[in-house]
C-alpha cells in the first residue's frame, strides 16, 4: 500500500480532445506483408510453402498454354509442328471457331446475325441491370426479343412484328377489362393475345404480299455452339425470374387453390431431376400432342428449363419473402396500399434484395445447366465438342485444350455475373451505414 | 394500502380541448378469439370526433389488438365496427377506405428502410390518393418540419435515431390526411431521452384536435392530453373514466392493483 493519497473523484473535462490520424505503423504495404503474411513462423512457413507450389504450378502450365501451336488444320500437322515438345494445339480452337460459337450447321453466311443479336443483347440488357441508364432504353429491351428472334431465326420480318402485336393486343384489352376486376382485365387480355395469335396465320399474309422482308429461316436443329447455350441461358433466366417471383407470392396466397397449384409445382419440379424432364421434353412430350403437331425442340427445352428454374428460384424468393419483419407487411397495409402496391413497392423490393445471392447462385446454375441438352443430342458446346469435332479424325484426342475453352467462356460469363450481382448488393445497401 | 397513488406529473395544466357530438368509431358486442382463445370480449365503445383516449393495461390484455382491429390488421369475428361511417366488412375496398382514413404509428416504426424518408413520406399519397408527385413533397416537407426534422428528408430509416424514425413514422402517417390515428405503444421501443420528443409530436397533433386511440404506458402523457383513459384486462373494458377520477379514485380492484405496479416506485 503506497502514500500517495488517492485522486480525488470529482472531475471535469474543461476541453474537448483533437481528432488524431491513426499511428504511421498501421498503414502503407509493408505493414501489409507483415501482418497477412509473415506475422508468425508458422505462417511464414505457410507462405513459403504456398509460394512454392504456386511456382510448380505456373512452372508447369504456362509454357504449355502460351507455347502453343495456333495454325494446324489437323492433329497430326500440330504434333508435327511441336516436334516432341509438350504443348497445346490451340489450332484446333481456331480452326472450328465458327463451328464452337454456332454449331456446324448454321448457315455460313448468316453468321453475323446471331453476333449481332448478342452484341444488341448487351445493349438491351444494359438498362435492366443498370438503373441509373435512362428508362427510355427500356423500350429497346421490350422489343429486343423479337428482333433476337428475326436475326437468329430468319424468316418474314412479320412473324416477330405481328407476335408482338399480340402482346399489345392483350395488354390494351387487359387496361379496359381492369377497372371491373383484376380476374377479368387478366382473362379478357390474355383471352385476346391467344385469339390474335391463332388467327396471326391469316392476318401475316396481305403484310407478307405488301412488303416481303425476310431473312434466310435457319430451323431451330441448326442452332448450336456457345450459341445455343447464351440463346437457353438468356432465354430460361429473364423468363424464370417473373415466373419464380409470381410462383413465391402464389405460395404465399391466402387463396387455397392458387396456393396448392403452387405448391404441387414447385415440389414436383424440385424432385425431378433436369435430365429427366429433357428428355421429357425430347421424347415423351411429343406423345402427348396430336399427331402430326411439330412443336420446336429449342421452344420445349426452354419450356423444361425455365420451370426447373422457376421453381428454385421461387422457393429462394420465398425465403427472402419470410425474412422480411411482419411490421412491413402492416405499415403497407395501414396505409392503404393494396395487395399489388403493397408487392410491388414494400416488399419485393426488399425481398428480392436480400434474394439476390439465391437468384444469382440458381441463374449461374442454370446456365451451366444448359450444356445438359447434349445429352438429348442437340450440338450445344459441349455437345458440338464431344460430338462433331472429337469424333473427326483431325482433332481426335485433344481434350485439355478443346475443355479448357468451354470451361473459359463459362467462366467469363459465370463471373460477369457473380461480380456484377456483388456490385448489385452494394448499390442497394440502404441499411444501416 | 389505503392512501391514493401518486400521481404522474403533468408538464402543463390539462387545457380543455373540444370533443364535437360526431361520432368517429363506433365498436358494438365486438368479440375476436385467436383460436380457441378468446382474446376480445364484448368491446363497447364510442370515439367523438376529437377524443384523445389512452388505453392501457398490463401485457397481453388485448389492447393492442383492440386498435389493431380498428383498421383491420386484426380481424374480429363478432360484432360491429364502424369508422367514420364505413361499416368494416370483409371487402377488400372496403377496408382500403378505412385504412387510408385512419392513420396508424408502430412500436417499431416499420418505415421502409429501401426507400428515403421523403420517398416514406409520399409513397402512399402518390399511389393510393393518386396526387401528383410535387405536390406530395410540398406535403411531405410540411409535415416533416411539423414533427421538426426536414433537415433529415433525404436520409434512409437506418440513418435516423429511434425518436426520430418514430416521429417520421408520424409524419408519414399525416401525409395521408387521416382524420383518426391509432398509436400502438409508440414510445416502448424508444430510449429515455427520446419519448420527451415523441410525445411533444402527439401532444401538439392532440392540441389541433386530431382523434386519437393510443396505447401507452406514459401515464404522465394520459393525464396531460387524454380525455378519457381506458383501462382493458383479460380481453375486456374494465374500467373508463376521466383522467383526474381514473387516477384519484380507480374504482376497480384490478385498475388500483395495475396503477400501484405502475406508479408505486
Amino acid at each position: 500500500m503506497s502514500d500517495t493519497p488517492r485522486a480525488p473523484i470529482a472531475y471535469v473535462r474543461t476541453e474537448q480532445l483533437p481528432q488524431l490520424p491513426p499511428p504511421e505503423s498501421d498503414t502503407g504495404p509493408v505493414r501489409w506483408l507483415k501482418t497477412n503474411l509473415f506475422s508468425s513462423i508458422f505462417n511464414t512457413i505457410l507462405t513459403l510453402v504456398a509460394g512454392y507450389l504456386l511456382y510448380k504450378i505456373l512452372a508447369g502450365s504456362l509454357p504449355w498454354i502460351l507455347g502453343g501451336v495456333w495454325n494446324a488444320s489437323n492433329l497430326a500437322e500440330c504434333r508435327e509442328i511441336l516436334s516432341g515438345r509438350s504443348a497445346a494445339c490451340w489450332a484446333v480452337i481456331s480452326e472450328r471457331w465458327n463451328q464452337l460459337l454456332f454449331g456446324f450447321t448454321y448457315p455460313e453466311e448468316a453468321y453475323w446475325r446471331p453476333a449481332l443479336a448478342f452484341l444488341l443483347l448487351l445493349v438491351a440488357a444494359a438498362p435492366v441491370l443498370f438503373s441509373k441508364l435512362p428508362r427510355a432504353l427500356l423500350v429497346f429491351t421490350a422489343i429486343y426479343p423479337f428482333l433476337a428472334y428475326f436475326l437468329i431465326w430468319g424468316g418474314s420480318i412479320w412473324t416477330p412484328i405481328l407476335a408482338g402485336a399480340g402482346f399489345l393486343v392483350g395488354y390494351l384489352v387487359y387496361s379496359r377489362l381492369i377497372s371491373q376486376s383484376f380476374a377479368a382485365g387478366m382473362g379478357g387480355g390474355i383471352l385476346a393475345a391467344l385469339v390474335f395469335w391463332a388467327l396471326q396465320g391469316y392476318v401475316q399474309m396481305p403484310f407478307d404480299a405488301a412488303l416481303p422482308i425476310a431473312l434466310e429461316a435457319v430451323p431451330s436443329r441448326d442452332m448450336g455452339g456457345f450459341m445455343l447455350n447464351m440463346i437457353l441461358g438468356t432465354v430460361c433466366v429473364s423468363l424464370s425470374l417473373p415466373i419464380g417471383i409470381l410462383l413465391a407470392l402464389g405460395r404465399q396466397s391466402k387463396m387455397p387453390i392458387i396456393k396448392w397449384i403452387c405448391v404441387i409445382f414447385i415440389e414436383f419440379i424440385r424432385g425431378v431431376p433436369l435430365i429427366t424432364l429433357l428428355f421429357v421434353a425430347n421424347v415423351v412430350l411429343a406423345y402427348f400432342l396430336p399427331p402430326g403437331t411439330t412443336f420446336d425442340l429449342i421452344l420445349r427445352v426452354v419450356i423444361m428449363i425455365t420451370m426447373f428454374a422457376s421453381a428454385y428460384i421461387a422457393e429462394v424468393i420465398r425465403g427472402g419473402l419470410a425474412a422480411l419483419p411482419r411490421g412491413q407487411y402492416e405499415a403497407a397495409d395501414s396505409l392503404g396500399l393494396d395487395y399489388p402496391q403493397a408487392m410491388r413497392l414494400i416488399i419485393l423490393p426488399q425481398a428480392l434484395k436480400i434474394s439476390i445471392p439465391g437468384i444469382v447462385n440458381v441463374a449461374v446454375g442454370l446456365f451451366k445447366d444448359t450444356t445438359l441438352v447434349s445429352v438429348i443430342s442437340m450440338f450445344d458446346l459441349v455437345g458440338m465438342i464431344r460430338g462433331p469435332i472429337l469424333a473427326s479424325t483431325d482433332w481426335n484426342g485433344v481434350y485439355w485444350e478443346l475443355f479448357g475453352f468451354a470451361a473459359l467462356l463459362f467462366f467469363v460469363v459465370c463471373y460477369g455475373i457473380s461480380q456484377y450481382s456483388q456490385w448489385l448488393e452494394r448499390q442497394l445497401q440502404t441499411d444501416h451505414r | 394500502m389505503s392512501e391514493a397513488p401518486t400521481l404522474p406529473e403533468a408538464s402543463a395544466p390539462t387545457h380543455p380541448l373540444e370533443v364535437s357530438d360526431e361520432v368517429a368509431i363506433t365498436i358494438e358486442n365486438m368479440n375476436k378469439w385467436y383460436g380457441a382463445f378468446h382474446v376480445l370480449r364484448d368491446i363497447n365503445l364510442t370515439v367523438y370526433r376529437g377524443e384523445r383516449i389512452v388505453i392501457c393495461g398490463p401485457s397481453g390484455s388485448g389492447k393492442s389488438t383492440l386498435i389493431r382491429c380498428i383498421n383491420a390488421l386484426e380481424e374480429h369475428q363478432q360484432g360491429r365496427i364502424e369508422v367514420d361511417g364505413t361499416v368494416l366488412s370483409s371487402d377488400i375496398k372496403n377496408i382500403d377506405t378505412i385504412r387510408s382514413e385512419v392513420g396508424m404509428v408502430f412500436q417499431h416504426f416499420n418505415l421502409f428502410p429501401h426507400l428515403t424518408i421523403i420517398e416514406n413520406c409520399t409513397l402512399a399519397p402518390i399511389w393510393v390518393r393518386k396526387i401528383p408527385k410535387k405536390d406530395a413533397e410540398e406535403t411531405a416537407m410540411h409535415f416533416l418540419e411539423k414533427v421538426k426534422i426536414p433537415e433529415q428528408a433525404n436520409k434512409y430509416p437506418g440513418q435516423l435515431s429511434g425518436g426520430q424514425q418514430q416521429r417520421v413514422a408520424i409524419a408519414r402517417s399525416l401525409c395521408m390526411r387521416p382524420r383518426i390515428m391509432l398509436f400502438d405503444e409508440p414510445t416502448s421501443a424508444l430510449d429515455p431521452e427520446m419519448i420527451k420528443e415523441v410525445l411533444d409530436t402527439m401532444i401538439s397533433l392532440a392540441e389541433e384536435g386530431m382523434t386519437m386511440l393510443c396505447v401507452t404506458h406514459e401515464m404522465g402523457f394520459a393525464r396531460q392530453v387524454a380525455n378519457r383513459v381506458i383501462f382493458m384486462d383479460a380481453g375486456q373494458i374494465v374500467e373508463q373514466n376521466e383522467p383526474e377520477e381514473f387516477f384519484l379514485n380507480p374504482k376497480s380492484d384490478r385498475t388500483k392493483l395495475f396503477l400501484s405496479q405502475i406508479l408505486g416506485h
